[in-house]
């Protein structure tokens, strides 16, 4: 072997062993954000996190307070939306699964539907304030929940079309053979078998309307005060959160922070239960 | 005779159930549509008084009631460029170390850590690159970019300006830590589809690990690859509230990157509630139009590069 080959053998281990560091050094670089962010949220959060924090109503600055009506006007809206954003999502991936082998419907449907899974969630917002906020003539908590169930709606649709193709074709076949209407093949065969995978979807789609912010801006607007009337302004956690981090008050600042831990908890606890339900589904 | 009687029944709730259905997934349909319609129709006022002057001009001013689109349009794009500029290689790395080298045991922990950070909602990076990250910036990076970056030939001014961590570097920064997790688990998953074969053939011949990735894993999954960056940069394109919080929030058009500016989506989050008047609302909701049109378009491409992909995938196994 001449010197000549050694060099070049040496030189492409020398470029592999940089690469390869490189690539070592962007996941820690990931790593380091996420590690970075979730101290700052506990660090910041868990001090102001309290009984009040639960209890009271969201204070004019300069006085004590807690975040009550931003958590109920969020739990409201979001189980709203996923109210009426689960029925629709799982129909219509249904089709897409079930029904949609031929036509034009099914493939322009899947394709719009992965493109509504990463527009731009401000655009929602604009198009309910456009649809029902203009017309109504005020903000309201129904428009904040029609916002966040359009959001959830595409979710809901991918997980449920991916889940229900995972089903073995030979189930299907099996029912249908011992005479088993065709609606009866999906309710009681295909939605059985993806039954885990399905729920994943949705705990999904919860997680990530729980955090969203941009769509309720213009929609649900905000509410200083106890409201439990859809029809009116709604405050929910993550516009409140908006409104006191911008704000220059100091208590209104560690509220927001409290708000965002209790905000991220959800949203990574959901996460996790999602995963582990769909872990344990696939391994029955 | 009661065995015809549910056959017909089940006959019926047979059509029901396909054409329920069937309706729902064209209400899927029927919401681009919608959202298309609406948003044009509630342009008109502001195009029909600026007309394509709207899209060329940088004045916002909400007191003489002159509206244009440029300050917005170029800081969504800038911002943009510069998450996918950190992001892609951030990404790319990501997916070799979990595809190519991480041990088996890691994958899992790892993978699910990389889609936490999908999973933080935006208004958490925004509240961090606020309070947290854009001071740290201010005093310990911008000065540094300020004396080694801003004296270079060319490119100098990009560099230049009071370190105030807010402003346009910060955002695309805080973006790019974003759409990373998305687009490094689209690459993963492509490059996991790269048949064995190929990949053994070429260490059988003596390539070290990065040769097998850019001569060979990369030439067969590029058209993916370019797939996910596209998904990455939709969704910087319109990603809000992390945005909103650092960008600034200044209608004037700055050369340097270092200045504070606007994006489309924070202009809206920022102005939409507080805007008085038709044009001043229709030119909001235009500059929300055109978003949706940009981040369609962009979207468009990417599910297209991913579709060819996945037919190639088809036609080789």
């Amino acid at each position: 072997m001449s010197t000549i080959d050694e060099n070049r053998y040496l030189r492409r281990r020398i470029l592999n062993a940089f690469n390869l560091t490189l690539a070592f050094a962007t996941v820690a670089f990931a790593l380091f954000f996420l590690a970075w962010i979730l101290w700052t949220l506990l660090v910041n959060g868990i001090g102001h996190v309290n009984l009040g924090t639960f209890t009271q109503m969201t204070p004019p600055p300069g006085s004590k307070g807690g975040l009550l009506n931003a958590i109920v006007g969020s739990l409201y809206m979001v189980g709203m939306a996923t109210l009426i954003g689960t029925p629709v999502g799982v129909m219509a991936g249904t089709y897409l699964a079930e029904f949609g082998r031929a036509g034009w419907l099914a493939p322009t449907t899947r394709f719009i539907n992965d493109i509504l899974l990463s527009a731009p969630s401000i655009v929602i917002g604009l198009f309910v304030y456009e649809l029902v906020v203009h017309r109504m003539g005020h903000f309201s908590g129904w428009a904040g929940a029609l916002a966040l169930a359009l959001i959830v709606l595409p979710v809901v649709v991918r997980t449920t079309e991916n889940m229900l193709q995972l089903v073995p074709n030979s189930l299907r076949e099996a029912a249908s053979a011992l005479g088993a209407p065709q609606w009866k093949v999906v309710v009681m065969v295909s939605y059985r078998a993806a039954k885990a995978g399905m729920l994943t979807g949705i705990l999904l789609a919860v997680a990530r309307i729980s955090g969203e912010t941009a769509p309720l801006l213009f929609t649900s607007l905000n509410n200083q005060f106890w409201s439990n009337d859809l029809n009116g302004p709604m405050s929910s956690l993550a516009v409140i959160i908006f409104q006191f981090a911008m704000s220059p008050y100091e208590d209104w600042h560690h509220l927001a922070w409290s708000g965002a831990l209790l905000i991220t908890l959800f949203v990574l606890g959901m996460n996790i239960l999602a995963r582990s339900i769909f872990h344990k589904g696939s391994h029955e | 005779m009661s065995e015809p009687t549910t056959h017909s029944t089940h006959a019926i709730l047979d059509t029901l159930f396909h054409n329920t259905t069937r309706l729902f997934a064209f209400l899927v349909f029927a919401l681009l549509l919608g959202i298309m319609l609406t948003l044009t129709v509630a342009s008109l006022p502001a195009l029909s008084k600026f007309g394509f002057h709207f899209f060329t001009s940088d004045t916002w001013n909400p007191v003489t009631v002159e509206f244009g689109a440029l300050v917005p349009i170029f800081g969504t794009i800038s911002t943009a460029l510069i998450a996918m500029f950190i992001g892609v290689p951030v990404s790319f790395g990501i997916a070799l170390f979990i595809t190519e080298l991480c041990p088996a045991w890691l994958k899992r922990p790892l993978g699910i850590a990389i889609e936490l950070l999908a999973g933080i909602p935006s208004i958490i990076y925004g509240m961090w690159g606020l309070f947290v990250f854009a001071p740290w910036f201010a005093d310990n990076l911008e000065p540094w970019i300020n004396d080694h970056m801003g004296t270079l030939p060319m490119v100098g001014g990009l560099f230049q300006g009071p370190p105030m961590g807010i402003g346009m570097l910060t955002a695309g920064f805080i973006l790019a830590i974003m759409v990373i997790p998305f687009i490094a688990s689209v690459m993963r998953d492509v490059f996991e589809i790269v048949p064995s074969l190929l990949k053994e053939s070429a260490y059988g011949l003596g390539s070290t690990t990065w040769e097998v990735v850019w001569n060979v894993v990369l030439p067969y999954t590029k058209v993916g690859v370019v797939g996910g960056i596209m998904l990455g940069l939709g969704r910087a394109l319109g990603e809000t509230m992390a945005v909103t919080f650092v960008i600034g929030n200044a209608h004037d058009l700055s050369m340097s990157l270092l200045m504070p500016g606007n994006t489309i989506s924070s202009a809206l989050a920022n102005e939409f509630t507080e805007a008085v008047g038709d044009v001043y609302t229709s030119s909001l909701i235009t500059l929300g139009m055109l978003l949706f049109v940009i981040t369609f378009i962009v979207l468009a491409l990417a599910k297209l590069l991913l579709i060819q992909l996945a037919t190639k995938e088809g036609k080789v196994s």
